[in-house]
Order: C-alpha cells, then structure tokens, then sequence
C-alpha cells in the first residue's frame, strides 16, 4: 500500500509501459477491428456467415497460443525475425492487437448490424454509398462502440501469457503490470504484486466510470 | 432550363391538368413475389408530373409494396417501372425522396440529419448551409435544429423526415402514410407540408388509409385490393363515383373480403 501511496519509480515504469502498450494495441485493434465488423455488419456478401463465425472463434484465442504464433514470426528465424522486434514493446503491442482485433470485431458486428437493420431502406433511399454507409453506422453506433472498446480494453489490459512470451518480462524494457504480478508472485514480493493488482483495478474501475458516464450522457440525448 | 422553370411555374399554379400533365413515371404489369407469395401483381399505372396521386386500398392490399417497387427498394418480380421513360437507375434515384410510415432519424441532432441527406447528394459549403436552414424554416423547426432527432414528437420527427426529403430538392416525393398514428393537429402540418412541396413543383404519391386526407390532397386516386389494381382516375371521378365493388365497398365503409389467391 505505502508503494501505491508513495507512487515507486518501478511501479510507475511499470504502468505506463502497460497503459502504452494495452492503449496502443486497443488504438490498432479499434482502426483494423471497426471498420471490418462494420462492413460484416452492414453489407450481404457470399461467405459473409463463415466471416461471422470466424470472428467469434476468434474472440476466444488462447493467449498463449498467439503469444507463440507471434514469437515464431518475430523470432530471428521467423519471416519477420529481420525486424529485430522480439522481446520489445513492440511485439507485445502485436500479440495484444491480434488477440483484441477479433473482440472487436466480431461484437462491433453485432452493434452496426443491429442500427443497420434500422437505417437500411433509408440509406437505400438517400442513395448513401459504401463507404459513406460504413462512416455514417460507425458515428451513429459510436457510443454503444464504446463498451466495444472497453471489452477490447479488459482483455488487453488483462493479458499476461502472450505479453510474457513475446515481451520476455525484461525489467526496464518489456515488463508490464500482468507479468510484473507474476513475477513477483513466484518470487514471494506479494507487496509489489498486491500494488500492482491494486493499480490494475484502479485504472479499470475509471475506465469503466468513464464509459459508463459518456453513454449515460449519450443515452439521456437520445444519441445512444 | 427556361422550359424547366416554365414547367415548375405551371405547376406551381397547380393547374397542369391530368391529361395533359406529362408522365413522370409508368409501371406495366408491375408485380412482386416474396418467398412465394404474390404481394404486387399486374399493376399498371402512370404517375403524371405535379399530380398528387394517392394510393388507397385496405390493409394487406400491397400499397407499401408498390411505393418500394416505385422507388426501386424492392425489385420488380414482373413488369417494368420507367422513370421519364427510362428505367430505374441512378437518375430516377436522384429524382425521388421516400418517407417511410415510421421516420428513420439518424442519433444525430435535427441540423446534422439534413446535412447528412445533402451531403449524400453532394451539395456542401454554403449552397448545403442553405437548403438546410431553408428546410428548418419550411418544416417550422429552426428552433430545434441543434436538438437531438430522435427527442422529437412523432409530428416534429415526420416534418423533419419529408424536410430532409425535400431538402435535396426531389421531382417525386413518396409518401408511407405519413400521419399515421398523428393527431389532428400534427396531421395538418403534415399535409400543409405535403401542400406546400406540391405548390413548389414536386410530384406526390401517397399511400394514405384515410378517406378525409384522400379527399383533401388527391388529384388521382390508386385503389389497390388484394395486390392488384383495382381502380384508379382522377380523385374527383374515383371518390364519389367509383366503378370497382372494392372502392364502393370502402367508401361505403363495408368489409369487402376477397378469396384469397395463391401463386399458380
């Protein structure tokens, strides 16, 4: 608690990385995973239900299995082994953005299909195009998104298996709040393993307060 | 264009007489199947330029049906639908505006639902700052601009959907019963809408289940039975000496209850 309290040098190393990490993949996931769900949602196409289906079994990745995957293709021998990325910030970004990407679109799917349904003959009739079509669900939808991202933030945000294999947990470079936990956990430092949780909850408690806050103020104008 | 603004003059006078008024829009043998019931079947009619036609028929009849085959929301199973002699494509499609018995509003505040529709058409800077503010003013809702759409009265919200219709400036507005649901109130400034898009040139087609509307707006009367044709002419002839058993019948206020017919 007096770690929390006096705010450490390592905690706060540690945080931010964490908060730079989870917010940069949830950002890609968001640019790659928004659009993708929107045009499954909104537009018929021949292969559209095994898409669909896809991008829910995707939804449950097991972290580990990617944070392999992404180690094989980083790892010297690996196609992109020239990149030089493995165990940097940069392939924990990667791994977290390919387990997130799916979340995202799969539920932002679900969303634009839903308001879809409602705009359809009417975008039909204005003579709305595509990639209007897709701009226009996307800003209606973008307050009912918003819990889209913010499950696209838990999972992230949550992640140690992947972060661990492809990050490698290197103090001062790679290690975020998830495996910090871990660590000092099996090493018996349950003091920085409880500040850590405790911050962890901290930043997903205000998340959550202000998500919730937007989509009320959202749902009272009728935006939502 | 001189010939245009002739012809919008002329009917802004609202004197073009049916016979003469030139066709806007035909459909021949017009029909529509879905999951193999026939909803549409056999329709001929022709839409005349500055008319007010209005489609009457019970519930079930197909009237809805017909305006989307109209407006090419549904495809033609059978026959044809020409829009000044062509057929539907990207000109019809920028020369119609369709509002639907339930106002589709965009979670967008009123202003931003009329810049949305011009914007699609194309119009920006002042020229989309104009026609909007002029449809707020039009539709007598300048005061709510910036609220949000979807707060709005079942009346504001369908003065707002046939603004943002006309807004785009449309030759034919078509109508899904527009007061359905209204109050008497909210119903005449619908209608003193509709009248004033007609003053100013627009062709009308209306579905209506109301005989009082039909009587007050129609030029022409459709009276659809059972997804057919079953009359139709001027509002004057129609409405008070129809032909057909089905138009009487309604007139009358009597059920008029038809075997049902199944798909050959």
């Amino acid at each position: 608690m007096s770690l929390v309290a006096g705010w450490d040098q390592a905690l706060s190393e540690i945080v931010l990385l964490s908060l730079q990490v989870t917010l940069s993949a949830v950002f890609v996931s968001c640019l790659i995973g928004l659009p993708l769900g929107a045009m499954v949602g909104a537009f018929r196409f021949p292969g559209r239900r095994p898409a669909i289906l896809i991008m829910n079994v995707l939804m449950g990745l097991p972290p580990v299995v990617v944070g392999l995957m992404v180690y094989l293709m980083l790892s010297a021998s690996g196609p992109m082994g020239v990149l030089g990325l493995l165990y940097t910030p940069t392939a924990m970004i990667i791994a977290q953005t390919v387990l997130v990407t799916p979340i995202v679109a799969a539920l932002s799917r679900q969303v634009v299909e839903d308001l879809h349904q409602e705009y359809s003959e009417q975008f039909t009739s204005m003579g709305v195009g595509p990639l209007q079509r897709i701009m226009a669900l996307l800003w209606d939808a973008r307050f009912s998104l918003l819990t889209v991202v913010l499950a696209g933030f838990g999972r992230a945000v949550a992640e140690v298996g992947a972060v661990m294999i492809v990050g490698g947990n290197i103090n001062h470079v790679t290690r975020v709040m998830t495996t910090a936990i871990a660590l000092e956990t099996s090493k018996g430092d349950l003091e920085l393993a409880l500040a850590l949780g405790l911050v962890l909850l901290l930043i997903a408690l205000l998340v959550n307060l202000v998500v919730m806050t937007v989509r009320g103020t959202a749902a009272r104008a009728s935006y939502a | 264009m001189r010939e245009v603004a002739t012809l919008r003059t002329v009917l802004s006078q609202n004197v073009i007489d049916a016979a003469i008024a030139p066709p806007l829009m035909t459909a021949r043998g017009l029909g529509c199947s879905i999951k193999g019931q026939r909803l549409v079947r056999d329709v001929d009619l022709t839409i005349r330029q500055g008319r007010r036609t209005v489609v009457l028929g019970p519930n079930g009849a197909g009237k809805s049906v017909l305006l989307r085959l109209l407006h090419g929301l549904l495809p033609a199973s059978e026959g044809t639908v020409l829009w000044r002699g062509n057929p539907l494509g990207a000109d019809a499609q920028d020369g119609q505006a369709m509002v639907f018995q339930r106002p589709v509003m965009l979670r967008r505040s009123v202003l931003a639902n009329l810049n949305f529709a011009l914007k699609v058409r194309g119009f920006r800077g002042p020229e989309r700052a104009r026609r909007a503010a002029q449809a707020l003013e039009m539709a007598g809702l300048d005061h709510l601009a910036k609220r949000p759409a979807r707060v709005l009265s079942g009346g504001e919200q369908q003065r707002l959907a046939i603004a943002r219709a006309l807004a785009t400036g449309p030759d034919l507005l078509l109508l899904d019963e527009p007061t359905a649901s209204l109050d008497p109130a909210a119903t005449a400034r619908i209608e003193a809408l509709i009248g004033q898009a007609h003053a100013s040139g627009v062709t009308i087609v209306m579905v209506t289940h109301d005989r009082g509307q039909a009587q007050r707006l129609a030029d022409d009367v459709v009276f659809l039975q059972d997804g057919r044709l079953a009359e139709s002419g001027p509002a004057s002839t129609l409405l008070h000496s129809p032909r057909s058993d089905a138009v009487r019948a309604w007139l009358d206020g009597r059920l008029f209850v038809t075997t049902p017919q199944t798909q050959p």
